[in-house]
């Protein structure tokens, strides 16, 4: 797949650009990640400001890849795996700018936490952690879209599990901490904002993943099992 | 997998009817020689009743020549040479056997060319012509039929009161129609199209599409045409040919979303292999 070009040079070049802005968009979101979860550790103002103010840039992109992807249908009526591509990626930069609103999510609720008193972030480090693994499931699932690694993709969607344990084990320290002084509990459930939000951009990433499974074989393995996707994968 | 699974479950895909196919022709073994060329290899093919079968492939690769095997086109040259047979059921005759009679053949499987191409002759006359050439008298009967005809055709409403203009009075589309008409008339079992809009207007190409559509209720329909996004919409199922050989065969959704071989892929996404 891919080895022989269009004969069309025009249309080989809007897939590429088309894929490659799909890339600088996952890139930004990457960052905005990042810089949302070293704004619930540190509480720093102007990094907050900069991801709010930054989403506006990811949901430009996901606006213009949408329109190119539209442009690519109407010129080229697609088919087979370029039909397959430009479907994914207009579902993936659906995913991407969701990731994007909920980095900003955190960086508001990040600003909520440290006005009542930066002790309460610093209690709960793991947020941060599982964030790392948010950030690097997606980095992992653009990759795999970059190079139409399917077995990449796969171990994308394995680690989408550890998220969910780390989210269900901060909601568990959570409820201890605001059982022990109700005065917590407006920091607390601010807190279970954050680890949602965390938690859902690892379901977004999955999802991405599971785009480029189905750009590469054909195969919808949405709402299938995990066993389901490897069978797929060890095909051929 | 459980996703297809989910999405059955949901609705039927669109365009595709849930009832299952029964053979109509059958291609076995099929070569066929323009003197010592050979311009098809050994094609294996079912062609499944009240469905439509696209055949899609580069120029040169056999389409045309295997859509005119099938009524026997070909006897017309000398040095044109058949193996293997084509089966047409229920009563499981052989077309290329030796015995059977063309213009028999061709009462049963009507072809629309590329080009319209009405006899210069009346609107009624062109598609009185093939019932006259299997011995119809005028009268009654004729008539019927010809209405019937023209009437499977979407053409009756538009020449209704004018049967006895010339055929070429008509706009390049309605004579399109005039020759699925003349084709009908005959009361086929199937009907072969030869790359039928190539020579009309969008809204042209839109109303034989749609015509094609209510036609395979009635026939079975096997045609050629260099318009993929026309094999996606119109079809059932696609075959794609290349160098005389059939390269892959399947339902047309399935073909054109998830093609098997990197041959029918590289030519329906318009790479070069």
């Amino acid at each position: 797949m891919g080895v022989t070009e269009h004969i069309s040079k025009q249309f080989e070049a809007d897939l590429d650009t088309t894929r490659t802005r799909v890339l600088q968009m996952g890139g930004l979101v990457e960052a905005q990640i990042l810089a949302a979860a070293n704004a619930y550790a540190t509480g720093d103002a102007a990094l907050i400001a900069q991801v709010i103010e930054n989403d506006a840039r990811v949901n430009g992109y996901e606006v213009a890849i949408d329109g190119a992807c539209n442009h690519i249908v109407v010129k080229r009526q697609p088919a087979a795996s370029d039909l397959r591509l430009i479907m994914a990626i207009s579902k993936i930069v659906t995913d991407l700018e969701r990731i994007g609103d909920e980095a900003e999510k955190i960086a508001r609720m990040a600003k909520l936490i440290h006005e009542r008193g930066a002790h309460h972030a610093q209690r709960f480090p793991s947020v941060r952690h599982a964030a790392q693994i948010a950030v690097k499931m997606l980095r992992q699932a653009l990759d795999a879209f970059a190079r139409l690694d399917i077995a990449s993709a796969a171990e994308v969607l394995k680690e989408d599990s550890a998220i969910d344990d780390e989210f269900r084990s901060v909601l568990r320290q959570l409820i201890t901490y605001m059982m022990e002084d109700p005065r917590t509990i407006s920091a607390g459930l601010e807190i279970v904002w954050v680890a949602k939000a965390v938690e859902r951009i690892g379901d977004h990433a999955k999802n991405i993943a599971e785009q480029v499974i189905y750009i590469v074989r054909g195969t919808d393995v949405r709402h299938t099992s995990f066993a389901d996707v490897e069978r797929e994968i060890a095909k051929e | 997998m459980a996703a297809v699974a989910i999405a059955a479950a949901v609705e039927g895909r669109p365009g595709q009817s849930a009832a299952t196919a029964v053979p109509k022709a059958e291609a076995k073994k099929l070569s066929f020689y323009y003197g010592a060329f050979r311009a098809l290899s050994e094609l294996d093919l079912v062609v499944h009743e009240h469905r439509v079968t696209a055949l899609i492939g580069p120029s040169g690769c056999g389409k045309s020549t295997f859509l005119r095997c099938f009524n026997r086109m070909h006897d017309l040259y000398p040095g044109n040479r058949y193996e293997g047979e084509i089966r047409l059921y229920p009563d499981d005759t052989n077309l290329l056997a030796p015995g059977v009679d063309p213009i028999e053949v061709r009462m049963r499987l009507s072809m629309v060319f590329q080009k319209p191409n009405p006899f210069p002759k009346s609107i009624y006359e062109n598609v009185a012509y093939g019932l006259r050439v299997r011995g119809e008298r005028s009268g009654r009967s004729l008539e019927d039929k010809v209405e019937a005809a023209l009437r499977g055709a979407a053409l009756w409403d538009e020449v209704k009161d004018r049967l006895r203009e010339l055929a070429f009075n008509l706009s390049g589309g309605q004579q399109q129609r005039l020759c699925i008409a003349r084709a009908l008339a005959t009361d086929p079992e199937i009907l072969l199209f030869d790359e039928p809009t190539s020579a009309l207007d969008p809204i042209a190409t839109a109303s034989i599409e749609e015509l094609i559509a209510d036609l395979k209720q009635k026939v079975t329909i096997l045609i050629v045409t260099h318009n993929m996004q026309q094999a996606a919409r119109v079809s059932d199922y696609t075959a794609y040919m290349y160098l005389g050989k059939l390269i892959e065969f399947g339902r047309t959704d399935e073909l054109f979303i998830k093609p098997k071989h990197k041959q029918t892929e590289d030519y329906i996404t318009g790479r070069f292999g």
